[in-house]
């Protein structure tokens, strides 16, 4: 279980969540819509522990155990992953190293083998062929001159491969045409079940048609102001966050 | 009228003036080259501060007093620095020349003393540079090698020049390496700099190449002088058309150290691949000073130097590309990029471009930065601790000077150098 309880964070001064609290179970595929700047990308980052924020109160839960003191590599390792809104450029480091230093490193946290050349090979080969990338674009260095769908996939790829046990979807669709947006959510919806659960931070209702979420949050002003199931979803595209920003 | 200010004598000027006069009488060949570079040095001295060359490494304060001149503790010649690299080596143990195999049907190789003696003249691939460290070396070589590759020759394995320092008392070092290259003919050239550690030891060393039409030679200098040591180490190349020069600096050792490169362009079409990747870490000074002369038109050339610098040390690079009025068609792009591992690290840039042509195209680029937060996160986040994701980052960015280097074992050895300069930098 993943839970966020009352959490108040800040960056430079200013107030970005609010007492924000939300719980994701195994198994379960929660939706966060909001406006923008309603702190969806903080609460992502939050999460997976990047070090500019300060929270202020409150806690992060994973399988009971706090989180907060924990580095980012340490909380990749317990199993959470955050596909990135935009995901970094790597000069000089080719895509096949990176990988399998990031599994390496994560087995080793862990306290189990690494993979075999061979193995780790087909893996990635495996995984990379279902997702539609190109094996060269493996030998090439991390996601330098990608276009924003393969970034995506990319995130997709290094999610399956990682195998964890909750991945943070951050504005997974930005940047995607159609077709490209169509193959990343079947990644994703290939990777449901299991146990693992997921939480799709999304601007548009559009992603939801192909992620189907079993919960939806709405997100204003740094909490969650209201819960409901996909249906709501749909409430939002017609009739947009004006209510929401306002009662918040 | 502004005074003339006549600055004193330090003691190590007057220990090289001394010097020359007392060894002048034993010095072969080159009377009238080493008089008038010791005269030159006697009017300007060790370069400081003022001496826009220098300004970045004061050599006149760096090198306050003469070390004794070479002698060795070495009873045999010591193993090579990459052991598996194969090739033809030659071995300058404190400074004195030795060969440790039969010369190579290819090559004609003499020591510098023989070749001076019969007439040759040092200093061609200088055109019209000038620097007081090699009017140093000129004035008072008296060891080295001179080395003869005949036309349309292609040498299967490396040329390796092993520069080594094994006397257990800090020592004065000298060394002259004169290599013509025949035209058509292939070589590669490995360049290596070793020497005790926690030893103040002086080394002056100076390669000299001649390019043949449509020569190519490509050079791997790497130093990993003793922690202490002044490292000075001159290589100055003249291109004749159509041949290619590439060359890497590739330095994590000594204290202070200045690697220059003068370069110049003699016939058209020749082109030039400068390199350089640094690692300094403590209080270590690394200076990568450039000259490229495109005396003639036509000329191509390109120059990458990437530093890394630790703690307090401080990084220099002067990189001056002249063009001169006819050199028309020139194509120059220079690029020194440098990244502060620690809070006291300093880096200086110092790029010159001095174009009196007016149909060319040069650029230059300079920057300077730490480590970027956004891409760490990006690495931690999938895993990677801190160290690890920091280590990936600099192997990267150094790992683009080594593609240029052709042979396999010799590129993944010195990745694995910059692995291992990482690991250190992590247990300390």
């Amino acid at each position: 279980m993943l839970e966020i309880k009352n959490l108040h964070v800040e960056i430079d001064d200013k107030k970005i969540l609010n007492g924000l609290t939300l719980t994701i179970h195994p198994g379960e595929v929660a939706a966060i819509m909001g406006p923008n700047g309603s702190g969806k990308s903080t609460l992502s980052y939050v999460i997976a522990g990047k070090e500019d924020y300060t929270v202020t109160e409150g806690d992060i839960l994973l399988n009971g155990e706090s989180i907060l003191e924990m580095e980012a590599h340490e909380r990749a390792a317990a199993g959470l992953f955050l596909a990135f809104q935009y995901p970094l450029e790597i000069p000089g480091v080719a895509t096949m190293t990176f990988l399998k230093a990031a599994m390496n490193a994560q087995a080793k946290a862990r306290g189990e083998a690494e993979l075999s050349p061979g193995d780790f090979m087909r893996k990635v080969r495996g995984a990379a062929e279902k997702l539609g990338i190109n094996p060269d674009m493996l030998k090439r260095p991390l996601n330098v001159g990608f276009s924003g769908g393969e970034k995506k996939r990319m995130e997709i790829l290094q999610m399956t491969l990682l195998d964890p046990a909750y991945c943070i979807l951050d504005e997974t669709d930005s940047g995607l045409d159609i077709d490209a947006l169509r193959i990343v959510a079947e990644g994703v919806n290939a990777l449901r079940g299991a146990g693992r659960g997921m939480l799709v931070i999304t601007h548009y209702q559009r992603l939801l048609d192909h992620i189907v979420p079993d919960k939806v949050h709405v997100m204003a002003k740094g909490r969650i102001v209201k819960s409901g199931g996909p249906e709501l979803a749909h409430e939002l595209e017609k009739d947009g966050y004006a209510n929401y920003t306002e009662a918040a | 009228m502004a005074p003339s200010v006549v600055q004193m004598r330090t003691a190590a000027e007057t220990a090289l003036i001394e010097w020359f006069e007392a060894e002048a009488p034993a010095l072969v060949g080159a009377a009238e080259e080493r008089a008038a570079a010791m005269e030159r040095f006697k009017a300007q001295g060790l370069p400081g501060r003022r001496v826009e060359s220098y300004h970045y490494t004061d050599l006149r304060s760096v090198m306050r007093s003469l070390a004794p001149s070479a002698t060795s503790s070495a009873t045999s010649v010591p193993a090579a620095l990459f052991e598996g690299l194969g090739g033809h080596r030659l071995v300058f143990v404190d400074g004195r020349f030795t060969q440790d195999a039969e010369t190579p049907a290819e090559l004609t190789i003499q020591p510098l003393q023989d070749a001076l003696k019969v007439g040759l003249t040092p200093g061609r691939a200088m055109g019209k540079a000038s620097d007081v460290v090699v009017d140093l070396n000129t004035a008072l070589m008296r060891d080295g090698a001179y080395i003869r590759v005949a036309g349309n020759t292609a040498l299967p394995e490396p040329l390796v020049l092993d520069f080594i320092q094994t006397a257990h008392e800090a020592n004065a070092i000298l060394a002259r390496v004169i290599i013509e290259v025949g035209a058509g003919s292939t070589l590669t050239i490995v360049e290596t700099h070793r020497g005790k550690a926690s030893l103040a030891y002086q080394s002056n060393t100076m390669v000299e190449l001649v390019l043949g039409e449509g020569a190519r030679v490509e050079h791997i200098r790497v130093n990993e002088a003793g922690d202490r040591a002044l490292v000075l180490s001159t290589l100055a190349a003249r291109l004749e058309g159509g041949s290619a020069l590439s060359s890497l600096s590739f330095s994590s050792g000594g204290e202070t150290v200045r690697q220059q490169s003068f370069i110049t362009y003699a016939g058209e079409n020749a082109s030039l691949d400068l390199r350089g990747a640094t690692m300094i870490r403590g209080r270590q000074h690394c200076d990568n000073t450039l000259v490229v002369d495109h005396a003639v038109p036509n000329g191509i050339s390109r120059e990458l130097f990437r530093t890394v610098a630790d703690d307090e040390a401080h990084g220099v690079f002067q990189g001056k590309i002249i063009v001169r009025p006819h050199a028309q068609k020139t194509d120059g792009q220079m690029a020194s990029n440098a990244l502060l591992l620690g809070d006291e690290a300093a880096m200086s840039n110092k790029p010159e471009l001095e174009i009196f042509a007016d149909d060319v195209v040069c650029a230059h680029g300079a920057t300077c930065g730490s480590l970027e937060e956004s891409q760490l996160f990006y690495l931690m986040a999938r895993g990677l601790p801190r160290p690890q994701a920091e280590a990936l980052l600099v192997e990267a960015f150094l790992g683009e000077v080594l593609e240029a280097v052709s042979g396999e074992a010799l590129r993944d050895s010195l990745s694995a150098r910059i692995s291992e300069w990482l690991a250190a930098r992590q247990a300390a």
